[in-house]
């Protein structure tokens, strides 16, 4: 293992080259610009001598060359942000739905308009949907740890689906961070070659993939889609187990930071959590009990994982940075919509934070604690949402 | 037999498509006139659906229409240079 101080985009970049991709084609775009860069760079240095880097025209065709790639059998990476990852719209539903093992480094960004290249997670929260695997990291370390897992996860045959590991934009992407990087013979023994078996290229044996399926086939593809997807969350679990004895780093798919019986638990996604757990220990100094439960696995959605470490909270404020327009945050929306049906559950309070880079700061904290732990004593929540540190004199 | 979902709906028994009897979409219908058939096979190059058997000229044989899979897209009378190919209304 080396220690390396490199910003974030770039940790992604030497998670793909420890991965050696066979194929990496990408499009540049703010702020993940440094991965398709230094991919090109590793390939043009001869450091990746069996990978070929396809500079296409476009983020659609950056996804649409890595599913014909995936479906020749090829170890597959791209990586994007923001408008190119909602221009990869259609062809993320396709990758699924072939189950190509793809994947996809997003340097989570605002969407336009107006035009805004800073840190939110609305473009790969707004891609929930596709049955897509979702990790989330908090730090560039978590983002080159998660993406090496990501291939492992992906790859695996009882898995067999694309995969994204999101950092957010500039303030992960772009800050230089301290990352140990494993040694090339480690990641190797962690990630053996692909050897695609569902779908591969090869004359000898032709096949028909990304087929049509009239009504009386489509929906048995669906509910197969979606209990893959479900049935990953194990997978995962053993994958993260497996890296930590390895490499000594543990992984879960929720974390959980603070006191177990707070009665005020944050629940949030990100870089925004690292702020986050410096006010928490800053308030837990004061002798006050709060807890964080941070997102890392989203899609599998971890239903028993959060509804264990949320059994004793009584108010949980989910703080999203990214926004459901016309409904609210999304983490909140289907948190709640987890404990619909359970007898016993706390109350929930919706917070929008960060959104378009808006910095977020200690003393959000404060004021999010402070709105939620009044609910509490109120014993209702009386505001549907709250967009924290807006300036209102501007609307 | 219930058609089992393959992951990625993979198709391993292709061609399967072979068993699409799509000639069934036609309204219009190519329908070649033998004599006027120079055996140029041009039609048969530009038959998107490959649904045009070709011309042996050695054979004195004309090109033949696969009614199974021909749509009825017109693209054959349209380029056929000696007109020996007319497009005529399907009928059942």
């Amino acid at each position: 293992m080396s220690r390396k101080i490199v910003k974030g985009a770039e940790a992604m970049a030497i998670a793909g080259k420890l991965a050696k991709p066979d194929v990496v084609p990408a499009f540049p775009i703010t702020p993940s610009t440094t991965f398709p860069e230094k991919m090109s760079e590793y390939v043009a240095c001869g450091e990746l001598p069996n990978t070929e880097f396809v500079p296409v025209e476009s983020e659609h065709s950056a996804m649409s060359a890595a599913i014909a790639a995936s479906a020749t059998g090829a170890r597959t990476c791209t990586a994007t942000s923001s408008q190119g990852l909602a221009l990869m719209h259609e062809m993320l539903f396709i990758a699924a739905g072939m189950r190509l093992p793809i994947v996809l480094f997003d340097a989570n960004r605002a969407l336009s308009a107006p035009l805004n290249i800073w840190g939110d997670q609305q473009d790969s929260i707004s891609e929930r949907d596709a049955g897509w695997i979702h990790f989330y990291g908090e730090n560039a370390q978590e983002g080159l740890d998660l993406m090496l897992m990501a291939f492992r996860v992906a790859e695996d045959k009882r898995v067999l689906l694309p995969t994204m590991v999101g950092i957010d934009g500039f303030v992960l992407t772009h800050t230089s961070e301290p990352v140990d990087v494993p040694e090339q013979k480690a990641v190797d023994d962690f990630l053996p070659q692909y050897k695609a078996e569902h779908c591969y290229l090869d004359p000898e044996r032709p096949t028909t993939v990304g087929a049509f399926a009239p009504p009386e086939y489509y929906m048995e593809t669906r509910y197969q889609l979606d209990e893959a997807v479900h049935s990953s969350g194990p997978v995962i679990d053993e994958v993260f187990a497996d890296f930590e004895k390895r490499f000594g780093r543990k992984y879960s798919k929720i974390e959980y930071y603070g006191d177990r019986d707070a009665e005020v638990v944050f629940v949030a996604i990100g870089s925004l959590c690292g702020t986050l757990k410096d006010w928490i220990d800053e308030h837990r100094a004061k002798g006050q009990k709060v807890g964080l439960v941070r997102i890392i696995v989203y899609r599998p959605f971890p239903f028993k994982e959060l509804k264990a470490a949320l059994a004793n909270a009584k108010i949980v404020a989910v703080v999203d940075r990214s926004i459901s327009l016309g409904y609210g945050g999304p983490v909140f929306s289907e948190l709640a919509a987890a404990f619909v049906n359970d007898a016993k559950r706390p109350l929930f309070k919706s917070f929008i934070i960060g959104l378009g880079g808006r910095d977020i700061k200690l003393n959000d904290f404060e004021n999010i604690y402070n709105a939620a732990s009044a609910d509490l004593k109120a014993g209702k929540v009386n505001e549907k949402m709250h967009w924290v540190n807006i300036n209102k004199e501007m609307l | 037999m219930v058609t089992k979902i393959t992951k990625g709906c993979v198709i391993y028994n292709s061609p399967t498509s072979l068993g699409n009897k799509t000639g069934g979409w036609r309204t219009m219908k190519p329908v070649v006139d033998e004599e006027k058939c120079k055996k140029c096979n041009i039609c048969w190059q530009f038959c998107p659906d490959s649904s045009i058997e070709p011309a042996d000229r050695k054979a004195n044989k004309a090109i033949k229409i696969n009614y199974d899979y021909c749509k009825g897209c017109g693209i054959c009378a349209a380029e056929c240079p000696f007109k020996a190919i007319t497009m005529v209304m399907e009928e059942k």
